[in-house]
Parts: C-alpha cells; structure tokens; sequence
C-alpha cells in the first residue's frame, strides 16, 4: 500500500538548511494501524505529510498503492488526496462558517458529487459516528471530541484507502481521546490503513505497529506482539526524563 | 465552470456566513459608483444648463446697435446719435463673413386686439433672417417672409401667449388682430424653445416703417456670421464695426456710439470654462472610481488573508487550485457586480429624481430662462463602462492574492493561524 524508500527532506531555514528526514524507508500494508512517534523535531509530522501528499520529498521514492507519488502537479495532487486520503487534523480544521453536516460534504463536492446525494451520505457518516443530532450545528458549538468526530466522518466520506490523523488527540481530554481511538480502530478493523502521529505513549500503544522516528531516521518498528512491552519501556523513558 | 449550479450554491453560502466581509466589499463598490454617478451628473446638468441657454439663440449670432457718440470725431462733437437706415442693412448683408442679416426698428410696446380681447405686447419689427438668429418654433402657420418685406404686407406672427390671450381657444391663423388700431393678419404662431415667455409679436420691418412712421430708420440689427472660430469671428466684428464707423463718422474705439455682442465670442469663452469644470469633475471620479478599486483591492486581499486556513482545507480534502481561485473570484465578482450595480440605481435614481423635481418645480429659474442646471443624468454607457471597469479591477485585485494562497501548500496555509 505504501512504500518509502530512502526518504530525505529538508527545510531551508534562512541561510541554514534544516534537513529532516535523512533516509527513511517503510512499508505499510493495507489494513495496517500504524502510529509514527517521536520527539518534537524528528520529522514525524513532516513524514505525514509527505504520506498524505501535503508536502513533496527531495530524494527518494514514494509508492502509494503501487503509484509512484513525485513531483505532481497541485490538481493531480489534490485529486490524488481526495481519492486515496482522509485527513484528520489536531486542530480539527472544520470550516468555521459551515455546519457540521456541510464540512461533511465537502470532500464530495470536490469529487462532483450532487448537493442532494452528498449532505444525504454527509448524514449517514454523522450517524455513525453519533452525531446526527448534531448536523445543523457549527462548529464553535461542538465540543472537541464532536468536532474531532466530524472531521474523522468528513475524512471517511471520500472512502480513502488510507487515514492520516496528525495528534487527533492532541488536543482532546483522556475520555474523548479513548473515544477517538475507539473509532479510529473500528475505522481499521472496516479495512482502511490508518496511520496516526502522536507523542502519546498510551495512544500509541491502541495502534498495531509503532514506528519510532529519532533525528529523521526510523529508531525502532514495534509490531503487534510486542506492544504488551511498550508500557514498561513507556515506563523507562518516563524515569530517564 | 461559470454555470455549475453548485459551485453557485456554494458560493452563495459562504456570502451568507460572511456578511461583515460582503458587506464592506460591496459597500466600498457602491458608494464608489455612487459618488462618480452624482459627480458626472452634476457636471452634466452644469453644462447642459449653460448650453441650454445658448442653444435657444443661434451660436453664431451677432447684435449690433447703436447710441450716441462719446468722443470728438473728424471734427463732429461728442454726443451725437448714431442712426442706422435701411442702406445700412443693404450693406451689412454684402459683407464678407456674414451669413444673415435682420434690421430691426423698434415700437415700443403696442396695443392688441381681437374682439373682445386686448393687451400690451412687444414688437419686434424684422427681416425673415431674424429667425435664423432667434431660432423660434413656429406652432402654426410662417414666419415672414421676403414677400411680406418686398409689399410691406401687413401680417404678423405672434408669440404663443399673445395668441393664448388673444384667441383663447379659437383659431388665430387668418385672423385680423388690430396693432394700434391698424389690423394685421395673423399668419403664424410661434414659440422659443426653452422659455415659458412667448409675448413678443413680429411683423415685417419694412410695414412697421411704413405703418408707424419708421421713414427708413432701423434700430439695430441682428446676424448670423460665418466664423468657426473665435478668431474668425472676431475678424468679422471688426470689420464691421469698421464700416459703420467710417460710414457714421464715429471713433472706431467709440463703444458708446456703436455696440456689438457676439454670441460665438461668449459661447467659446463659456464653453471652455465648461470644458475645464467637465474636465475637473471626471478627475475627481477617476479619483473616486480609484479609490473605489484601492477599497476593493485592500478588502480582497484581507479577504484572502482571512481564508489561507479555509484555502488549506479545502486543498487537503482535494480542492484544485483552479477552483480555489474560482470560488474566490466569482465570489467577488458576483459582489462587486450586484453592489456596482446598486450603486449605479441609486447614483442614476438620484439624478433622475433631482432632473424630475427640477423639471416639475413651477416657475422659479425656468421661467427667466436662467436655467444654470438641467438634464443631471449620466450617459449611460459610460455607468456601465465605471462599473464593468470597478469589477474588473476587483477581480484583478482578488486575482493576485488569491492565485498565490492557491498555489501555497495545505500544510502551509494549514498552519497559518
């Protein structure tokens, strides 16, 4: 489903260049629920983004379901991000002057889907996620948890191959980041790849596989079986602090 | 892309969650096609006015008279009076330059009346040119004509008001009016364009000398001349005053013995300063309009500004850049159309309402025929031109900033707080 190779990517700073990722390589199958961790600065929002086709990469290659993602024009770009990818932001990134229901929609919109036919499947995504009672709604009248939940059912309705939520729960208490998480992995047990980033240690641990970024280059891949080990080591790196 | 019904719908709302925003786009338009649509009208009206006024008399006109001499001559003291005859008119209409001539004798004011009726009226004695110099509108009938000079008929064309007066609702043409006890046969009614007054009787010159005792003196004289320019024009003047000087025996610079207007002379220095007010108010719109497209401009780049985060968004849930762009301008187009356009009612519906109240107000500067304002209204083609070229410029303006937030990456636009 995706396959980095030898990423790098860097940022001019000024005069300086900040590079990034220096090399990553990864393969993430489809279904798989990945986390990508680290410390501020190693890179992982960036790696998001160059997953999500936010942001190009310097060197390297990029397969998204076995298309090789390089130096796209922004239309083919943004086409691309509305068949294959939902996002979910930690700022939540709703449209302020929309209601839940047209935030939505919009991804529809995009794909030529017709008013009618779009807020109507905008209402069947609500639903599921629960809030249907809600979808006259704007957003400043959500709680964090309700417009985390629109912007995961606004990431769903194009029925993207892959999810790519950016700290869903950065900015969400304990109870409604559960919440969150429980979605996302009923998300994932429906067959959409979803890979979140988050510093988290126990939100991580809801993931099947974590990958470890340090200084742009992958430190450790945690798979499934040895996540149980992952709250002691949560546990170590809390005392080396 | 333009009639996708949709993209409209969209639009449509963002207008209505954003009413703050479309309001000062649109109001900072309106109030720019308003203000440039008083300004023109104004300068309209100010120079209609004052053309008006000329246009009632031949441009090309001329008014000699004459008075009595102020400074010694040849030997002839001051004081004389200059009296002009029937050769003089001979004279005058084989001058070079000049196209119609008119002599005039004067009768002080005259009694009329047709049965019952009578009033006071004034006439004026004349030569068929003298039309070409009043440019009057006959109702009925003719004016004089050389027939009526040649056999010192007896006939006479009265103004309008002396026919209302006089007639009443009966006809007038062939009547016989009695002037001073001496009947005259009415053989035209006749009005002057743009004047409620119309109590001037006129009958053939050369019956008023003959009725009341004119022997061959003659007053002044009225003419057209045939001069383009002020230079021309004031050529032919000189020539004249020349003439007669040397015909009468007066200083050529005596003003008291021989007057002159010229209407050209007069109309070309009126013109121009017209021409130089004109000039002034469409620069004050071309200021306003700018300041209008400066407004639109400063708003839709705020505008943009505001929405990097919305434009992020919508790229990162798969908007092309074209349609960013699109959902922007035609966003602010469709404001600045219908505010152009409101402006353009409301600036027009003004003038037009001033035009109306000016034209119902009984009596007041009409009736003298002092109308300094008149017809305020703006051509039309050039509101609609200020108004497709304030929206242009919006999108002009919207253009710019919003290509550049377009092409912006979504993470980036996304991180704009």
């Amino acid at each position: 489903m995706i396959k980095l190779n030898d990423i790098h990517k860097s940022y001019a700073m000024g005069s300086s260049k900040l590079h990034v990722l220096k090399g990553i390589d990864l393969d993430i199958h489809q279904g798989e629920f990945v986390s990508i961790m680290g410390s501020s600065g190693s890179g992982k929002s960036t790696l998001l983004n160059i997953l999500g086709i936010l942001d190009n990469y310097d060197q390297g290659s990029y397969h998204l379901g076995g298309k090789l993602i390089s130096n796209m024009s922004e239309k083919k770009a943004a086409r691309l991000r509305n068949e294959m990818v939902g996002f979910v932001f930690q700022s939540f990134n709703l449209i302020s002057f929309k209601n839940a229901m047209e935030n939505v929609a919009l991804p529809l919109y995009y794909k030529g889907v017709n008013r009618k036919k779009r807020n109507l499947m905008a209402m069947e995504y609500l639903d599921r996620l629960g809030l249907k009672d809600w979808a006259a709604h704007m957003p400043n009248e959500l709680s964090g948890g309700q417009k985390q939940r629109v912007a995961i059912a606004r990431a769903l309705i194009s029925q993207p191959k892959i999810l790519l939520a950016d700290e869903p729960t950065g900015a969400l208490d304990t109870t409604t980041s559960y919440e969150v998480m429980a979605i996302l992995q009923e998300i994932n047990q429906a067959g959409i790849t979803v890979i979140i980033v988050t510093h988290e240690h126990d939100i991580a641990s809801m993931t099947k596989k974590v990958v470890r970024l340090k200084d742009g280059l992958i430190d450790e891949v945690i798979v499934n079986g040895e996540l149980a080990d992952f709250s002691s080591q949560y546990a170590r790196e809390i005392q080396s602090v | 892309m333009m009639f996708d019904l949709d993209k409209w719908q969209e639009i449509l709302a963002t207008i209505r969650k954003n009413k703050m925003r479309t309001f000062l786009t649109g109001f900072s338009v309106a109030w720019g096609i308003f203000m440039l649509m008083i300004l023109l009208g104004s300068g309209n009206g100010l120079s209609n006015g004052v053309a008006s006024n000329f246009m009632s008399d031949a441009v090309n006109a001329m008014w000699i008279w004459s008075g009595e001499t102020t400074v010694p001559y040849q030997g002839l003291k001051s004081g004389r009076p200059i009296r002009f005859h029937n050769d003089d008119y001979e004279q005058l209409k084989n001058m070079p330059g000049v196209k119609t001539v008119s002599g005039r004798f004067f009768m002080g004011n005259t009694r009329y009346a047709y049965g019952k009726e009578s009033g006071e009226y004034t006439t004026v004695t004349c030569h068929p040119e003298l039309n070409d110099v009043d440019q009057n509108v006959m109702l009925e009938g003719r004016y004089i004509n050389q027939i009526d000079i040649e056999q010192r008929r007896k006939v006479v064309v009265l103004g309008k008001d002396i026919r209302d007066a006089l007639f009443k609702d009966q006809p007038a043409l062939g009547e016989y009016v009695k002037i001073n006890n001496v009947p005259f046969r009415v053989v035209g009614v006749c009005m002057e364009p743009e004047s409620t007054r119309n109590r001037n009787a006129f009958m053939p010159v050369t019956t008023a000398q003959t009725v009341f005792n004119g022997s061959n003196r003659l007053h002044n004289f009225a003419l057209t001349i045939d001069g383009e320019t002020l230079a021309e024009s004031q050529s032919i003047e000189e020539n004249i005053r020349r003439m007669l000087a040397k015909k009468h025996r007066f200083a050529e610079t005596d003003d008291g013995a021989l007057g002159m207007y010229n209407q050209l002379e007069n109309y070309i220095q009126t013109m121009r300063i017209f021409q130089a007010i004109k000039i002034f108010i469409w620069i004050i719109g071309i200021g306003t309009l700018i300041a209008g497209i400066v407004g639109v401009s400063n708003i839709m780049l705020i505008v943009v500004k505001e929405r990097t985060k919305e434009i992020g968004i919508r790229k990162a849930i798969g908007a092309s850049p074209a349609s960013v762009v699109g959902l922007i301008l035609l966003e602010s187009i469709l404001i600045t159309t219908v505010a152009g356009y409101i402006g353009l009612v409301l600036g027009s519906g003004l003038m037009e309402l001033v035009n109306l109240a000016m034209m119902q107000s009984p009596g007041g500067e009409a009736q003298q025929g002092g109308t300094l304002f008149l017809n305020p209204t703006v051509d039309f083609g050039v509101a609609v031109s200020a108004t497709v070229l304030l929206i242009i410029s919006g999108t002009i303006a919207g253009y710019i900033p919003a290509k550049r937030a377009a092409s912006i990456k979504p993470i980036v636009a996304l991180r704009d707080e």
